[in-house]
């Protein structure tokens, strides 16, 4: 579904460029759980936000369902990355002014999509995401792992092809980072493909696939006998 | 992003931070409020000069000697020799016209009003019966100066209220007699108080016959003929046909100014108007004063909601959405604004109605409308650049920490 090839990033660093990625060639399949680990400066978040659609590789290209998006524009990224990508981030990066089913439902908002069927979705979401009874209050109101899940239930608005998770349990305590990750994993379950960035070597491991960079290049590349662990993760409803 | 969306997005941020909307609500409200005060004012000097015209009597011609167009500054100067005298048979042929239905010769001159010991400086004005029709004035106590002939001297005279109660005090003046000059009149009536009306104080001033002035003031010559056409409409034959009497009374002369009451008044009109225009103008440099503001508040908020842009883009909002959703926020903030300027404006035009109830304070429509809308136009320009900024954000760059 996604194959990158030979994708070259460069920074540059006062003086200095900078290769944060050197010629990555990767392919991740539909229903995959992929981690990506890796020391800081590694190019773990570069390469993650090339597969989003973020950020431009300097060179090398980039297939998503077949279809070339390397040349693409800005705006052209923009609808591409608003129909296939969701995105989990470490600080949540939730609208403080807004309440939480305002955060949830801001990318159907972005893609002009009828109220009455975002008041659909978004109720399923809710429930979905033990979010129901918390669903007006804005973000400072809600603790960090129901941050999380607020921006997990976002990311899933528009049903995407791809999750993308950048250190999601990164400003957790263990406890909810388990229960943020077993809320991904259940996406994973229900047939979602799901790559997340960590340094956690705990976390790391309960991927199916993962991947370890170093200085901007995939250093190993391990697939876990699936299923790795059979009971979900304590997954409450 | 629908439409309703946006403004929902918009209205979100300006509730965000209330400070901030108060600021530029107030930059922009008293923009407005400028322009829509400063035009009131204007617009009601302008009214109130209208309708002060108006009270002279609508169809009124003005004859005066001497041809300021040729001359220039003075007439008669210039060209060496001083203008035809005005007279009393000049102002009597007009009457002959078919266009004209009144008419009033003017003397004016200032002199001593005695009545025993006391004495008062007045305006004496001598002209005749006719003139109470054509300057539509009001008589109070008695009556106004008979129809007689002009020629005659008749020892009576109508006295201003103000001029009455100074001389005569508290005691009635109908009937009692005065001295101006070395000549005794009878007061005959007493004017209503009307008050200013364009330099001529009726409160103020002594009539007296044509004749008994001219006696008064040693002169044949007329200060001015006050001219009353048929209608609105023959106000141009009755000045066409002035100009043709005296031309024709005066050898072929043209040495008498004709101004028509409209002339005068289109000129006063152009005059106030173009003066509000200009202070309306002046006012209105608050209003881009009030959009470098936004403009500043909008860079401002860019760095500030840097993350949020990130994010949005993130979430897939196209360049052209984001740089929507700030020139909304310009329109929803000026919009505001000017809503709260006009009712500002409003108020302050409803507190100098309170104070000068004569003027007719009234905004212009054109002020209405130019007031607000230069107000958003201004807020949206100022606000491209921002938003175009905002747009062109890297979205990983701007979601990052640092």
């Amino acid at each position: 579904m996604i194959r990158l090839t030979g994708i070259e990033r460069t920074f540059a660093v006062g003086d200095e460029m900078v290769r944060a990625l050197r010629g990555v060639t990767l392919e991740i399949a539909q229903g995959e759980y992929l981690s990506i680990m890796g020391p800081s400066g590694s190019g773990k978040s570069t390469l993650l936000n090339v597969i989003g659609l973020l950020d431009r590789p300097n060179r090398g290209t980039y297939e998503l369902d077949g279809r070339d998006v390397t040349g693409l524009s800005d705006d052209e990224l923009a609808r591409v990355r608003r129909e296939t990508m969701g995105f989990v981030f470490q600080f949540f990066h939730l609208v403080p002014r807004l309440s939480a089913e305002q955060n949830i439902e801001l990318p159907m908002v972005l893609a002009g999509i009828e109220p009455a069927e975002r008041r659909k979705k978004l109720a399923r979401l809710l429930a979905d995401y033990g979010l129901a009874d918390r669903a007006r209050h804005r973000p400072q109101q809600l603790s960090g792992g129901q941050c999380q899940r607020v921006a997990i239930a976002r990311a899933m608005s528009m049903s995407p092809l791809v999750i993308l998770a950048d250190e999601p349990t990164g400003n957790l305590d263990r406890h909810t980072g388990q229960e943020v990750m077993a809320v991904l994993e259940r996406l994973h379950h229900d047939g979602g493909t799901v790559v997340v960035v960590t340094h956690d070597p705990e976390i790391g491991a309960r991927a199916h696939r993962r991947l370890r960079m170093i200085d901007g290049a995939i250093v190993s590349d391990e697939r876990a006998p699936e299923p790795i662990r059979e009971h979900t993760g304590g997954a409450e409803a | 992003m629908r439409i309703a969306d946006l403004l929902k997005f918009a209205w979100q941020v300006v509730r965000g931070y209330r400070t901030r909307t108060l600021l530029i609500l107030l930059a922009m409200g008293i923009g407005v409020a400028a322009v829509v005060a400063v035009t009131s004012l204007g617009e009601g000097a302008r009214l109130y000069i209208v309708n002060q015209f108006g009270s002279l009597g609508t169809n009124l011609v003005i004859v005066l000697p001497g041809r300021s167009e040729t001359a220039g500054a003075m007439p008669g100067v210039l060209v060496g020799k001083t203008p035809r005298d005005l007279t009393l048979d000049d102002a009597l042929a007009l009457k002959r016209s078919h266009a004209v239905r009144h008419i009033a010769p003017l003397v004016i001159g200032a002199a001593d009003v005695h009545v025993g010991a006391r004495v008062r400086e007045t305006p004496v004005l001598g002209s005749t019966a006719e003139l109470v029709d054509i300057r539509s004035m009001e008589v109070a106590l008695g009556r106004f100066l008979p129809e007689a002939d002009p020629r005659q001297i008749l020892p009576v005279c109508v006295i201003g209220a103000k001029v009455a109660a100074e001389l005569f005090g508290a005691k009635p003046a109908l009937g009692e007699w005065l001295r101006i000059g070395d000549r005794r009149f009878r007061v005959i009536g007493i004017m209503a108080r009307q008050g200013e009306s364009l330099g001529f104080n009726t409160d103020e001033i002594v009539i007296v016959p044509l004749a008994a002035a001219q006696a008064l003031f040693n002169t044949e010559a007329l200060f001015r003929v006050l001219v009353e056409a048929k209608s609105r409409e023959q106000t141009l034959y009755a000045k066409a046909d002035v100009e043709e009497f005296i031309r024709l009374r005066h050898e072929g002369e043209r040495d008498v100014t004709v101004i028509t009451q409209d002339a005068v008044l289109a000129t006063f009109d152009r005059i106030l108007r173009a003066l509000t225009l200009a202070v309306a103008g002046i006012a209105a440099i608050s209003l881009a004063v009030a959009g470098i503001l936004i403009m500043n508040v909008m860079l401002i908020a860019v760095t500030q909601r840097r993350q949020e842009i990130g994010l949005l883009k993130a979430l897939g909002a196209t360049g052209a959405q984001i740089r929507a959703a700030f020139l909304t926020e310009a329109v929803l903030l000026s919009s505001g604004g000017a809503a709260v300027g006009l009712a500002v404006g409003q108020l302050v035009r409803y507190a100098a109605v309170q104070l000068y109830p004569a003027i007719p304070f009234q905004a212009p429509w054109w002020a209405l409308l130019a007031a607000p809308a230069t107000a958003v136009i201004t807020a949206v320009l100022f606000t491209l650049a921002p938003a175009r900024r905002a747009a062109r954000l890297d979205p990983v760059q701007a979601l990052s920490r640092r």
